[in-house]
């Protein structure tokens, strides 16, 4: 096989290859909006193309392995939410380097944070990097969905004729996709056997380095700080909406008190009531992440509860010294229940992006904490309007 | 001392020993250490650390793994209980990779 390096020819997407109708509709996905609901064909943010590579099965494009200014804004952008779901790169087969039928062939997410990531680690390399169809979501969340298994990678050797491309039988798969991609039955079905990577992509070139061999350490997923700062951004863009309407009903709840209602209540109270009601809502969404070591208890709906209890007992610290946070006796009682309940609540949804808790595990603590966080949000709503009136 | 443990006693893996054939495969793609390879059988070494991925089940070629595989995520839980059907999770979020 022979190949040359032609510059001239710039941005094709990889030959052979239409882009695909968008899945069904389904109302499943916990974490943010379903892709199909976004243009999944478009792929505008294709990593920048530095000439291609011609094989045997058709010309490939190459890709650079330094992140440029626009994949940062990009990256930065997605971690905040912002039509993460169309962000991908066209499925297919990618050069780095200048592979040859011998080079090494990595399969990747066409998310377009995964693939940057995986390219990134590959710098002085000459590899090929197979994109799989994810509907532009990431490797672990692909592969838990089943679009990152063993039947998308079937179908995608055969569309970007791997085969004739490189010479040897063998894949690399990053280790997170396991969930979705059955190894051997990959070989059973193409002929090529599956190495796991490692973890994270930045182990990657100790792994490749020492003869695709991972450390026992790079086999482990974590959940460090930094792992659970990155979260929070998106954690708060998924719940904008629900905030904003309950905030909104909240502050005007607040003017409703003896005469019924008053719009000079609703400017006093308001504000301050929106503010405990947000306070109770960021505990959950960036307290409990960053504290979750160190907050009791192992469900998430408890560690969130009682981060909670911390913030109004915070609060009612300094209405005693300051005091005007709370009206009345009742109030305080009311966001006592209110906000761990709302942190608990919040806290517990956590769960989704944590990289640890089982379904199983989830399924329990909702059971305990579901009744406990409605009965304490019902008691205290109607304990802080009743207070209202006193 | 601060490590990140979830509830004890829930995961629904099991481990026949009978039809392992000793690959390793499990032990290779699980992300919680679960598995540890003695005498060439698996053995469950840290039940509690599982999170249901599916990993190992999917990847043992002697159907020795089983593991009613899903996303604990309780916005999956919820939407599951209000639309129906199983709790699934798109959960595009997760840190790694
Ligand atoms: S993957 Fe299956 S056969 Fe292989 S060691 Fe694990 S349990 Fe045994
Ligand atoms: S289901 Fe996942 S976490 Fe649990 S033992 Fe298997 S690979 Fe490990």
């Amino acid at each position: 096989m022979k190949q040359t390096t032609a510059k001239e020819s710039v941005g094709r997407p990889p030959e052979g290859q239409q882009p695909e109708p968008p899945l069904e509709d389904k109302p499943t996905c916990g974490c943010g909006q379903s892709p199909s609901k976004t243009k999944a064909a478009v792929h505008n943010d294709a990593p920048r193309i530095e000439g291609v590579i011609r094989t045997e099965a058709g010309t490939v494009p190459r890709v650079k392995t330094e992140l440029d200014l626009i994949d940062h804004l990009g990256a930065w952008r997605a971690r905040w939410g912002i039509r993460r779901m169309s962000y991908s790169v066209q499925p297919g087969l990618y050069a780095v380097g200048n592979p040859t039928p011998q080079s090494l062939v990595l399969v990747s997410a066409n998310y377009k944070l995964s693939f940057d990531r995986l390219r990134s680690n590959l710098s002085g390399r000459d590899a090929w990097i197979m994109a799989l169809d994810t509907k532009g979501i990431n490797v672990w969340c692909a592969a838990g969905k089943g679009t990152f298994g063993t039947d998308e990678i079937v179908h995608r050797l055969e569309t970007v004729g791997l085969k004739d491309t490189v010479s040897h039988r063998k894949l690399v798969l990053p280790q997170l996709a396991a969930p979705g991609v059955s190894a051997h039955e990959v070989k059973r079905r193409t002929g090529f056997s599956v190495v796991y990577g490692p973890v994270r992509a930045e182990d990657l070139p100790a792994f490749l380095d020492a003869g695709m061999r991972a450390t026992a350490e790079t086999r482990l997923i974590r959940f460090t700080l930094y792992d659970r700062l990155v979260l929070i951004p998106v954690e708060l863009t998924n719940w904008l909406l629900y905030v904003a309407i309950i905030a909104a009903a909240m502050f005007i709840l607040s003017g409703v008190g003896p005469g019924i209602f008053s719009f000079g209540r609703v400017v006093d109270a308001g504000p301050l009531t929106v503010s405990l009601f947000l306070g109770a809502f960021l505990t959950g969404t960036v307290a409990v992440p960053i504290l979750l070591p160190y907050l009791p208890g192992r469900s998430f709906s408890l560690k969130g509860a009682s981060a909670g209890l911390l913030f109004v007992s915070a609060m009612q610290l300094y209405a005693w010294q300051h005091g005007g946070l709370f009206d009345g006796r009742l109030s305080v009682a009311a966001w006592f229940l209110l906000a761990p309940a709302v942190a608990s609540f919040v806290g517990m949804n956590f769960t989704g992006s944590s990289t640890y808790t089982s379904l199983s595990g989830v399924l329990r603590e909702m059971r305990v904490a579901v009744p406990i966080q409605t009965v304490c949000a019902v008691l205290g709503l109607g304990l802080w309007l009743v207070g209202r009136f006193i | 001392m601060f490590e990140l443990r979830y509830l004890p006693n829930v995961v629904t893996l099991k481990l026949d020993s009978d039809k392992c054939i000793g690959c390793g495969m499990c032990a290779e793609v699980c992300p919680h250490a679960v598995f540890t390879l003695e005498n060439k059988r698996a053995r469950i070494a840290d039940r509690d650390a599982c999170m249901e991925c599916g990993a190992c089940a999917k990847n043992c070629i002697a159907g020795a793994v089983s593991v009613k595989s899903g996303v604990g995520c309780a916005a999956a839980v919820i939407r599951g209980i209000v639309g129906g059907g199983e709790p699934t999770c798109g959960c595009s979020s997760t840190p790694a990779n």
